[in-house]
Parts: structure tokens; C-alpha cells; sequence
């Protein structure tokens, strides 16, 4: 038999009940539907989380002093935590394959400015942190890079604090005050909105030496060291490590590099994914349960079409082909179906709720495809079992 | 070209076994024209089907061309039916949702004929059964001779040694049947041989070897004289 006949064959049988090929059908495409909505919107917001998280850059390692273990007792009862200094930083240029090195010191402080004052948050950074985390300046320059422990008074606004305090009017040259000491403003970053609740542009930058003398610390809170494209993860980190523990004498820092963290946040993403679209696999499992329904009494209403074609030379294997056809294209279109319910669905909410992220993996589409023909298989083979193996005899004298 | 040795057909009714066939001995030769007669439940069909491989006898042998088919797979058998033996049934059998054409297709179809040969092949069946103009129809849109025809021209697409036709005309008039039965007829003069087992004393006797069956056995196996 050619899969042409096999394919013309089934196909009359499905149109030749029309309505109940639909309805069988229409349960497939409702479960994949679900299926193809649930994890569409599930994706979306992976990628969404996933840019959120990315937006300051990959290729990021962060060091923060003090060991954090998951177990067993804290370094601090052996010996004391080190902070971590401006000098390890400057250490750290001497990795192979980091690009930026900066430290990170944060508060909240009132500033002044123009008679007006503001609680915001201040930064100390180093001079390479808007090109360590993308970060751009709208207005002026970024904090020059010069001796990082005695550094000169300046200071860049966030976009917010400018408008707040400046308006319209042109900062450059004004001067700021923080905690008594007078800055000059050099620069205005670019706008950033608000990432996971954060304002960033309310906050404004200064060289790190002056944070920590601001907040009163003896070390910084953060060293952020990057890589470019082609250098791995890994050896930036084993040189960090390196040159930490021969500087600190002890293992007393915490290392995360982003890869890793967006790795173990894109797993548990995936879970969530994962969980919702077998939510949707109920419905699936329910049009399945349709299909073994319609099979197994098609194979009791065609028992006498099943003699006929045993007489006429079929073997079983045909006549379990011929159901099992039926079984699987049934399903299939009701799949295919189902995904373009489920596309259209997903796109047509995300027309109407822009803010809802909705992304349909063509994996997702395939293996959904893949399982409604499972499904089909699955349902299929009971009944095309049993019309393989009936008597043909029995089969021809029910008429 | 069928030959049966000793073969029994019996079936458990209940804890009974009632015995359809006993101790059939017979040969038929190839192109012989033969009409089973006898009473209901005398074996009739039960012996059609066991020469259609459609069943097992319960013991003794059955030599179909030379070959011992008894002990064949499901696979094997089925091909033999495919390839040498044809049904014509009482009630027709087609399938109503397949037209006329693809009805008579549908042996071909399955022996795996290519598709080339199988439409001149069943262009040329609807033209020798006078149904070129039905090719389209379903079932339910033919006569009963019409439908018939379709099912004879079905049990020939394969060019069968031999057609088993069981109360062929028992379900059409008297004018429709006589109609088959000049087709069926015309077949054996072709040289296909036909078993054919009917009621109808009359249609018995046309047939150049007559057998009667009673009670599982063959009582009388005559010949018409040429
Ligand atoms: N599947 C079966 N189960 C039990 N008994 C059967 C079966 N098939 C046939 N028989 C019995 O075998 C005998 C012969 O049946 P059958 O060959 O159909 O007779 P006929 O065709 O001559 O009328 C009958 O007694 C019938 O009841
Ligand atoms: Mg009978």
C-alpha cells in the first residue's frame, strides 16, 4: 500500500464522518491551543526576565567580600573577613581577558542643590563603570579616571535628579553638595527608567573613595570585573580568585558571575515554563481520551468494512495501519489546528496587553506538533489492535 | 488446483463442539465451474471460507496450487487471497463511503499495484461491467445489480484463479441475478474457475460439477455431461 492510498484512504473515512471528525479533532486543537498559549506566554516572560537581567551586560563577575556557604560553619569563627579595597580592584586589571574593572559602594544620602534638596541614591564607582555596566552619558563627561584614592570631587547626575534639581537649566559647572562636601557636576547619564522596581535614575555618581568616606566604610560593597565575547567565564573567574586569595591570604570573597546566575534563573524559568504547558497537557490528555473514544467505535461500526478488506488480501499490519492512520492524521490536524489557535491567541493578547510578553519558540510549536501525533499513536493502537485481529469471518457476517 | 485430505471444521458452542465440516476429502481443478448445494447449516460456507483462507480447518490438509496453505502466517495467507482467490458476497460488501471506481480499486490498492497500471486497470473493469458512467457513485447511489457488478469486477481486478461466490444472486430479483449470473458465467468461460453456492436448483444445475452438501459432509459430487 503506498502512503498516498493510505493517506487517500483515511482521509475519506474522517470526511465521511464529518461532524464527530470534528469534534475529535477540535479536542486535540483545544489541548494544543493551551498547550502552545501557556507556554508562549511562560517563554515570554523568560526572555522578558532574562533582558531585564542582561541589559547591564553578560559578560559580568561580581565579587562581594565575605564567604557566603551554604553549609558548615561561617569563615568569620577562624578568621576575620577582609573587606574588600580599592586595591583589589586595581589588583584585578591584572587578570587576563577582563576588560573593566570597578568598584561599587551605595547609600542613600540628601543632596543639595540650588537651594533644593533630595534623598537619593549615591553611587561611589569606580571611572569604568558606565562602560562595565552599558551605561551612557546624555550630557558631558563620566568620572575621570585618575588615581582611584585620591580622587577629585565630581559628580554625575541620574537623569531624574538633574530634572529634579536643575529643570531645564544647563548643570554642567553647577555644584552639588553630599554629606558637607561641595561636588562639581561633570556629567548627566542617559535615562534608564526603573529595573525591577529600582528608580536608576534617581541617583547620582561619585568616585568610590568618596563614597566609602561618605558612608563611613572601610571597603567597598561590590568589585564588577568584565570580559569581552571570546574570553570564558571561567578563567576570568579562576584568575580573580587567584589574585584575591593571595592578596587577602584567605578565601574570604564571594565570586557570581552572571553567566552562572542567569543560568540557574533561566533553569528555574524553564521549570515554570514547563509547568504551565503540562497544565495545558491535561486538555491534550482529554482529546486523547476523545480519540480512543471515536476509534474504538469506528471499529466496532466498520467491523464488517474490517472482513471485507481482509477478504479482499489485506494483512492485520494494514488493517492496523489503516486505523492507526486514522488515529494519527485526526490528531495532527487538530494539532496543527491548535497551534494556530494557540499563535494566534497568544499574539492577539499580546496585541491587546502590550505589556504582556508573549514568545512561541518554533521548538515549542514542533514539539507540540510531535506530541499531538504521539497522542494520536497512543489512542490509535488500542482499537487498531482489535480491528487487526478480529476474526475476518465474525467480521464479514456482521452486516 | 484445491485439494482438501481429511479436513474437519468443528466449533466449541458452549462446552459442545459442533463439527460445520467432517472428514472433507475433495479436489476441484483449475477453471471448473461447481455449485454447492444443500440444506442451511450443512457447511456451505464454512468450507467457502476455509478455501478462501479466510478460516483454519481444525485438522486435515489443504493444498492450494501444490502448496500446503494451512500452516501459512496471516501475512502469507493474505497474500494468496490477494493474489488468487476473489469474494463475490450475498450482501455486496462495498464500502459506502468509497465510489463505485475506488471500490473496485481497493484490491489493487492494497496488493501495492502502482497507481498507473491500477487506473487503467479499473477503467477497463468499469468498461467490460457497464459502469463507466457510475465511476463516481457511491454504493447508495446504485441498483442492486449495479452494486453486484461492482463487487464482481472488485473479486476480478486481481486476475484470481478462482472466484468463491456465495448466494451471489440471493439478494437481487430474478432478472438481476440471471444478469450476474451470465457475468459470473462469462468469467468461467475465461477460464477463472467459479465456486459458487446457491439455493437455486436451477442455477445449480448450470454448473458443469455439482456437490451437495448434508451435515458437514459432501453426499453426492455429479457432472454434467458435455
Ligand atoms: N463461528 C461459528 N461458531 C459456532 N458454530 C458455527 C460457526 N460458524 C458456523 N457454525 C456452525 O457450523 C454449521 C455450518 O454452518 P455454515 O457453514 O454457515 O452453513 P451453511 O452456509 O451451509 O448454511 C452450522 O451448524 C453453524 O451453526
Ligand atoms: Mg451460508
Amino acid at each position: 500500500m503506498f502512503f498516498s492510498d493510505l493517506f487517500r484512504l483515511t482521509t475519506s473515512s474522517l470526511l465521511a464522518y464529518r461532524m464527530r471528525s470534528f469534534l475529535t479533532g477540535l479536542g486535540i486543537a483545544i489541548g494544543i491551543a493551551a498547550v502552545i498559549l501557556l507556554t508562549s506566554i511562560g517563554e515570554g516572560l523568560h526572555q522578558f526576565v532574562l533582558t531585564e537581567f542582561n541589559q547591564f551586560g553578560t559578560n559580568i563577575i561580581g565579587i562581594q567580600p565575605g564567604k557566603t556557604q551554604t553549609h558548615g560553619a561561617s569563615v568569620g569563627v577562624f578568621g576575620s573577613v577582609r573587606p574588600l579595597s580599592i586595591e583589589d580592584a586595581e589588583a584585578l586589571r591584572h587578570v587576563p581577558g577582563v576588560e573593566y574593572v570597578t568598584s561599587v559602594v551605595q547609600g542613600n544620602a540628601e543632596i543639595r542643590a540650588n537651594g533644593k534638596s533630595r534623598r537619593v541614591t549615591v553611587y561611589g564607582v569606580g571611572a569604568e563603570f558606565p562602560q562595565a555596566f552599558n551605561l551612557a552619558v546624555q550630557v558631558g563627561n563620566s568620572l575621570p579616571a585618575e588615581d582611584p584614592t585620591h580622587s577629585r570631587p565630581f559628580v554625575v547626575l541620574g537623569a531624574k535628579v538633574r530634572n529634579e534639581l536643575f529643570g531645564t537649566g544647563n548643570p554642567l559647572g553647577g555644584y552639588l553638595h553630599i554629606g558637607g562636601v561641595r561636588y562639581r557636576v561633570i556629567g548627566v547619564m542617559e535615562p534608564k527608567g526603573q529595573v525591577l522596581g529600582f528608580d536608576l535614575d534617581d541617583t547620582v555618581f561619585i568616585p568610590v573613595d568618596r563614597g566609602l568616606e561618605l558612608f563611613n566604610r572601610t571597603g567597598v560593597m561590590e568589585i564588577d570585573v568584565t570580559y569581552p565575547d571570546n574570553v570564558s567565564a571561567d578563567s576570568v573567574e579562576r584568575g580573580v580568585r587567584r589574585i584575591l586569595t593571595a592578596r587577602h591570604g584567605q578565601d574570604d570573597y564571594t565570586v557570581i558571575s552572571q553567566e552562572k546566575a542567569m543560568e540557574v534563573l533561566g533553569s528555574v524559568l524553564n521549570v515554570i515554563t514547563f509547568a504551565v504547558g503540562a497544565l495545558g497537557g491535561i486538555s491534550l490528555l482529554v482529546g486523547g481520551v476523545g480519540i480512543l473514544t471515536i476509534m474504538t467505535m469506528a471499529v466496532s461500526e466498520r467491523t464488517g468494512e474490517i472482513g471485507l478488506l481482509r477478504a479482499l488480501g489485506a494483512k492485520e499490519h494494514q488493517v492496523l495501519t489503516l486505523f492507526l492512520g486514522e488515529a494519527i492524521l485526526l490528531s495532527a490536524a487538530g494539532g496543527l489546528a491548535g497551534l494556530v489557535f494557540g499563535i494566534g491567541i497568544a499574539q492577539g493578547l499580546h496585541i491587546l496587553f502590550p505589556a504582556l510578553p508573549v514568545y512561541t519558540p518554533v521548538f515549542f510549536a514542533v514539539l507540540a506538533e510531535a506530541s499531538a501525533v504521539v497522542i494520536g499513536l497512543i489512542a490509535g493502537v488500542m482499537p487498531a489492535r482489535r480491528a487487526a485481529r478480529l476474526d475476518p469471518i465474525e467480521a464479514l457476517r456482521t452486516e | 488446483m484445491i485439494e482438501f485430505t481429511g479436513v474437519w471444521r468443528t466449533f466449541k458452542v458452549g462446552d459442545q463442539e459442533v463439527a460445520a465440516l467432517r472428514d472433507i476429502n475433495l479436489e476441484l481443478l483449475a477453471g471448473e465451474y461447481v455449485s454447492i448445494m444443500g440444506p442451511s447449516g450443512s457447511g456451505k460456507s464454512t468450507l467457502l471460507n476455509l478455501i478462501g483462507l479466510l478460516d483454519r480447518p481444525t485438522s486435515g490438509i489443504y493444498r492450494l496450487d501444490g502448496q500446503d496453505v494451512t500452516t501459512l502466517d496471516d501475512a502469507e495467507q493474505a497474500r494468496i487471497r490477494s493474489e488468487k482467490i476473489g469474494f463475490v458476497f450475498q450482501f455486496f460488501h462495498l464500502v459506502p463511503r468509497l465510489s463505485a471506481a475506488m471500490n473496485i480499486e481497493l484490491p489493487l490498492l492494497l496488493a501495492g499495484v502502482a497507481p498507473d497500471e491500477r487506473k487503467q486497470r479499473v477503467t477497463q473493469l468499469l468498461q467490460s461491467y457497464g459502469l463507466s458512467e457510475r465511476a463516481d457513485h457511491r454504493p447508495d447511489q446504485l441498483s442492486g445489480g449495479q452494486r453486484q457488478r461492482v463487487a464482481i469486477a472488485r473479486a476480478t481486478s486481481m486476475h484470481p484463479l478462482v472466484l468463491l461466490a456465495d448466494e451471489p444472486t440471493g439478494n437481487l430479483d430474478q432478472a438481476t441475478g440471471k444478469e450476474v449470473m451470465t457475468l459470473l458465467e462469462q468469467l468461467v468461460s475465461q477460464g477463472v474457475a467459479l465456486i459458487l453456492v446457491t439455493h437455486d436448483p436451477g442455477l445449480g444445475k448450470r454448473a458443469t460439477r455439482q456437490l451437495r452438501m448434508v451435515d458437514g459432509q459432501i453426499v453426492s459430487d455429479t457432472r454434467n455431461e458435455a
